[in-house]
């Protein structure tokens, strides 16, 4: 028994200890493949995971970068940014949102559809996300809140910045910003890494212009989440890049002046440097506040800016569309003497009337205006001289004169909404309308009606490039984009003194300038007649006229028809007043000043506002006064800047 | 046969005991207490909080009974084996019965002070029941079919109960541990071949008995990146822990995948990863080293160690130490799929713990009394 109890321990203990040695050389093999594993994640592929664990572990928010600033010729910001009060609210730290929400009701008096939105908004999202109950609190509301803190808890008050206008003046010039549409990030490409909360882009003006430049680049935050995305700590910020500022042209003072005196009217004023094209003053009428538009404008505000007759929302400036009126008479004028198509001293009887191919055409003085030259014809703004001008000189050579002076065509590159206008011919009738050119249509051309449609900046540049002697001018409204005509003015300057070698040595060409006429006596004829239109007894504008010499200008008035007076209407001598608001006449009125030694061209344009001189130039002749105040200031700040560029 | 009347039976004083202690076992196992204890800590987030302080609270509980486990003669356990395996099995039924149900399995047994997970016990009830009985039969009789049967039964009835708790992990585990005493104690590998291929005959029959979450897994394990979101993402967010780990590791208390709770299951399975990930490569390397000195120590015991219920006993428990720990270490690095086997000693989990100082106290019992001759 003992005997074959130890065989069999020793035979069992045997069998046992082999199979254990297998097992155990099989487990080595295991511990080395797990070991093998164990170095392949932790060594070779370790900064793989890393990288895995930090995307798990960080999320970034990008945060809107400030935008450019917008400033006036003298530095003052006509857009910037400003510091606004919100209020967020984070459902997950409060212990009950509704409690909170009912609070939040009576302390900045929300509605109670508000509060309902602002529930769906929250059901919507992570209980830690942040829903903005409001876009921009007044202080007064913002320190209440302040002051109910402590009862108001997951209810953040929040410190950030939006864009700020100053003033309405430029609201058309500047433009506005808004929230992104759908649209604008499909179309603008710039856009792609911008859809940021918070971020605004310009829609129209020069916001809308200069704003892939104006936006900046987006900054970020960077913080930790857990597995469920809940924000644990903040790890990092970079507020991003600042846009660029941009420096207009524009005057704020002129500007303010320009709104003051287009007050109660529809229209638009333009002022600009006559040597190098610097637009001072912008501006459109009924304007509207580009403020209400950066938190999103309200249905009822949009549809009043909408639905308003005088389309306040509309750059009448660069985008309204008028038929120019008697104020193409100076190209007219101009035309027929650069042609030699007519002498200035020819003599043309004005009975109220003319008669051709057996249509009638009125004077608007229904007596005529007797016998008158050239000068005179312009000075009172005779018609029927005009019908006889055009009828010698043709469309066509009218047209490319119109042209030449910066007619029918977009001045500024910086408005998406500017409109080029119409200047009429023979071609373009046949290629837009299809028909053959009528003389009676010529008649009509010369006295800037028919299917001449010009904008109140383009009758500015004409003005300004009649005014500077005839040299083309390139408009701008960026006080730093390089001006290409910049030596008109030394040019201007050198021949005044040294009067004698102006047709020897100095060709203009050499000053790389571009002269718009023939005989620059024809140019020096048609300012001397606007002079006379002003300040002259008889004249159309004539009323409006400064006597102090400083201040003297030298315009034209213009009346474009909307619809034809009837003749019941012309027997009755019916005043504009008497016919209804949409069916008056618009009126202009282009000037240059001073007479001495002009500086400066405006126009002003009144829609409906019957005749030129009674409501366009006395407008002119407010903002006029202004524009000289401000020329030493201008000229001062111009040396500055120069200074500064040495 | 009672033990105390063995001639051969040599009483021990305390103090003798004390000497006969296998101290790079004990300290290994102590080693290994302190890093769980660290590791639960940091997996609570960095505080003692229920999860950590009642895990330090049972590893030294569980540690003295390991002490007083192994002061018990080793005859004492292998007179009770069969005795030990019977209470297990009508615990396990019991769990059927009057089980706790949690997540959809029934496991555990409300003993009011706390659940106690009997599979985990059987883990050791199997090794014991069935070394005892191959101590008890002749070598001549181990490959009859008479002998084989026992055993498939004892192997079986436990299987199939903790299968339809279900857990498939531990009922997997059981079988395994099973498997190598038997085949540790001399059964031809003939026998094995013939068993593993009704198996897998009769597999289908297995799969279509599976939870649908117990085919997922397996799915998942094949190619985790297909369902990157469902169960596919612990084994993902693991292996990013680890790996993000790297050579030093995020030191204690900074595993970002531990702390944002991206790694799920952190207190139990997954204990493994939170360590490595703080710890790196080191600090994983001297754990596998601990977990490798156990079983070497506990082998070395089993070949000093003179009678055969005490060497199948110590290669048994070895073995399903080592298999407990590869397969845990495995599944966490992504070579097997996620089964639901806990680490020894690392995880969290009273009855995996009870199981394991159980198991290594009569280990060290095996030691303290290795030249005892059971007859």
């Amino acid at each position: 028994m003992l005997s074959f109890n130890s065989s069999n321990i020793v035979s069992k203990t045997k069998t046992i200890s082999r199979r254990m040695f297998l097992l155990s050389s099989f487990k080595a093999v295991v511990l080395i493949g797990i070991f093998g594993r164990l170095a392949s994640l932790q060594i070779n592929d370790s900064l793989k995971y890393q990288s895995l664990a930090d995307k798990n572990r960080f999320r970034e928010s990008k945060i809107a970068p400030p935008r450019g600033i917008i400033e006036d010729y003298f530095g003052a910001p006509l857009a910037s940014n400003t510091k606004i009060y919100q209020l967020h609210i984070i459902p997950d730290s409060a212990p009950d949102i509704d409690v909170l929400l009912f609070r939040l009701k009576s302390i900045l008096n929300l509605s109670d559809q508000k509060i309902l939105l602002l529930k769906k908004q929250i059901a919507k999202r992570k209980s830690w996300d942040i829903t903005i109950v409001s876009d921009n609190l007044t202080w007064s509301e913002f320190s209440r809140l302040n002051l109910f803190l402590h009862e108001l808890t997951g209810a953040q008050p929040v410190v950030s910045i939006a864009r700020h206008y100053h003033d309405n003046s430029s609201a058309h010039a500047v433009g506005y910003v808004s929230e992104i549409s759908a649209n604008d990030l499909k179309n603008k490409k710039y856009l792609k890494n911008l859809n940021i909360e918070g971020v605004a882009i310009g829609k129209t003006g020069l916001e809308s212009a200069l704003d892939e430049q104006m936006l900046g680049s987006p900054g970020y935050l960077r913080y930790e989440v857990n597995a469920y995305g809940k924000k644990i700590k903040q790890v990092a910020t970079d507020v991003g890049l600042k846009g660029k500022t941009f420096r207009t042209t524009l005057d704020q003072n002129i500007q303010n002046i320009s709104t003051e005196a287009l007050e109660n009217v529809s229209g638009a004023v333009c002022v600009m440097d006559i040597y190098n094209g610097d637009i001072i003053g912008m501006v459109s009428a009924p304007n509207f506040n580009p403020n209400s538009f950066v938190h999103g404008v309200n249905k009822d505000e949009w549809r009043g800016l909408i639905e308003n007759r005088d389309k306040p929302m509309l750059n009448k400036a660069v985008s309204g569309l008028y038929p120019p009126g008697s104020t193409i008479k100076t190209l007219t004028a101009l035309s027929a003497l650069e042609n030699d198509v007519m002498n200035p001293n020819q003599l043309i009887k004005c009975k109220g009337y003319t008669d051709l191919h057996g249509e009638r055409f009125h004077c608007w003085k229904k007596k005529g205006h007797g016998t008158l030259n050239m000068r005179s014809a312009m000075k009172r703004s005779c018609d029927v001289y005009f019908y006889e001008v055009a009828r010698k000189l043709g469309i066509d050579r009218l047209s490319e004169t119109a042209k030449k002076f910066g007619l029918g065509q977009k001045i500024l590159e910086n408005f998406k909404e500017e409109k080029a206008g119409t200047v009429p011919n023979t071609k373009w009738k046949l290629n837009n309308i299809g028909k053959n050119w009528y003389i009676g249509e010529t008649l009509h051309s010369g006295i800037g009606q028919g299917y001449f449609l010009s904008t109140p900046i383009q009758l500015c540049l004409m003005t300004a490039q009649l005014a500077n002697g005839g040299f083309k001018i390139k408009p701008r409204i960026l006080a730093d984009e390089k001006n290409t005509v910049n030596n008109l003015k030394e040019y201007l300057d050198y021949t005044k003194k040294n009067p004698i070698e102006i047709n020897r040595k100095l060709n203009p060409q050499n000053f790389n300038l571009q002269p718009l006429f023939r005989n620059q006596e024809n140019i020096n004829f048609v300012k001397e007649a606007m002079f006379a239109a002003s300040n002259e007894p008889g004249g159309t504008s004539y009323r409006s006229r400064y006597v102090k010499k400083e201040f003297m200008f030298a315009g034209k008035t213009g009346s474009s028809q909307i619809k034809k007076f009837t003749e019941a209407q012309r027997e009755n001598e019916t005043k504009q007043s008497d016919i209804t608001y949409l069916e008056r006449d618009h009126a202009w009125f282009v000037a240059f000043v001073p007479v001495q030694d002009p500086k400066y061209a405006i126009s002003v344009l009144v829609e409906h506002g019957g005749s030129g001189s009674s409501a366009a130039a006395p407008i002119a002749k407010k903002i006029i006064k202004k524009v000289i105040e401000r020329h030493e200031i201008r000229i001062a700040q111009n040396n500055q800047q120069l200074g500064k560029k040495i | 046969m009672l033990y105390t009347r063995n001639s051969l039976y040599t009483p021990f004083a305390i103090r003798d005991k004390f000497f006969q202690l296998d101290y790079t076992l004990l300290l290994s196992i102590l080693m290994l207490g302190v890093i769980s204890i660290f590791a639960q800590f940091s997996s609570s987030g960095g505080q003692f909080d229920y999860h950590s302080k009642s895990h330090a609270i049972r590893f030294c509980v569980f540690f003295f009974f390991f002490l007083g486990v192994s002061f018990i003669n080793i005859r004492f356990w292998n007179d009770y084996s069969l005795l030990i395996f019977i209470l297990l099995v009508l615990l396990l039924v019991a769990v059927k019965i009057i089980g706790v149900q949690s997540q959809g399995s029934r496991r555990w047994i409300n003993l009011f002070v706390f659940n106690l997970q009997p599979s985990e016990l059987m883990k050791i009830g199997i090794i014991l029941f069935l070394s005892n009985y191959y101590h008890k039969i002749s070598s001549s009789d181990v490959n009859k079919f008479r002998y084989l049967f026992y055993p498939l039964v004892a192997l079986l009835v436990p299987f199939m109960l903790v299968v339809s708790q279900p857990d498939l992990g531990t009922a997997i585990l059981i079988l395994i541990s099973g498997i190598v005493i038997t085949w540790l104690a001399g059964v031809k590998w003939k026998i094995f071949a013939y068993l593993s291929l009704l198996s897998i005959i009769l597999a289908p029959v297995v799969i279509s008995f599976l939870k649908p979450y117990q085919k997922s897994r397996i799915l998942t394990f094949l190619n985790p990146d297909s369902d990157p979101l469902g169960a596919g993402y612990q084994i993902i967010q693991s292996k990013i822990a680890i790996g993000s780990g790297g050579l030093f590791g995020k030191g204690f208390l900074n595993g970002s995948q531990a702390y944002l709770n991206f790694l799920p299951e952190k207190h139990t399975d997954f204990i493994f990863t939170l360590y490595s990930e703080e710890f790196g490569f080191i600090g994983s390397s001297l754990m596998i080293f601990l977990y490798f000195l156990i079983t070497f120590r506990i082998t070395r015991i089993g070949s000093v160690t003179r009678s055969i219920f005490g060497k199948l006993y110590c290669y048994g428990f070895a073995t399903a130490f080592f298999i407990y720990v590869a397969v845990n270490m495995s599944m966490v690095l992504g070579l097997l799929p996620i089964v639901g086997a806990p680490l020894p000693i690392l995880s969290y989990g009273g009855s995996s713990m009870l199981a394991m100082m159980f198991g290594l106290g009569i280990v060290m019992s095996c030691n303290i009394y290795k030249n005892n001759n059971i007859s």
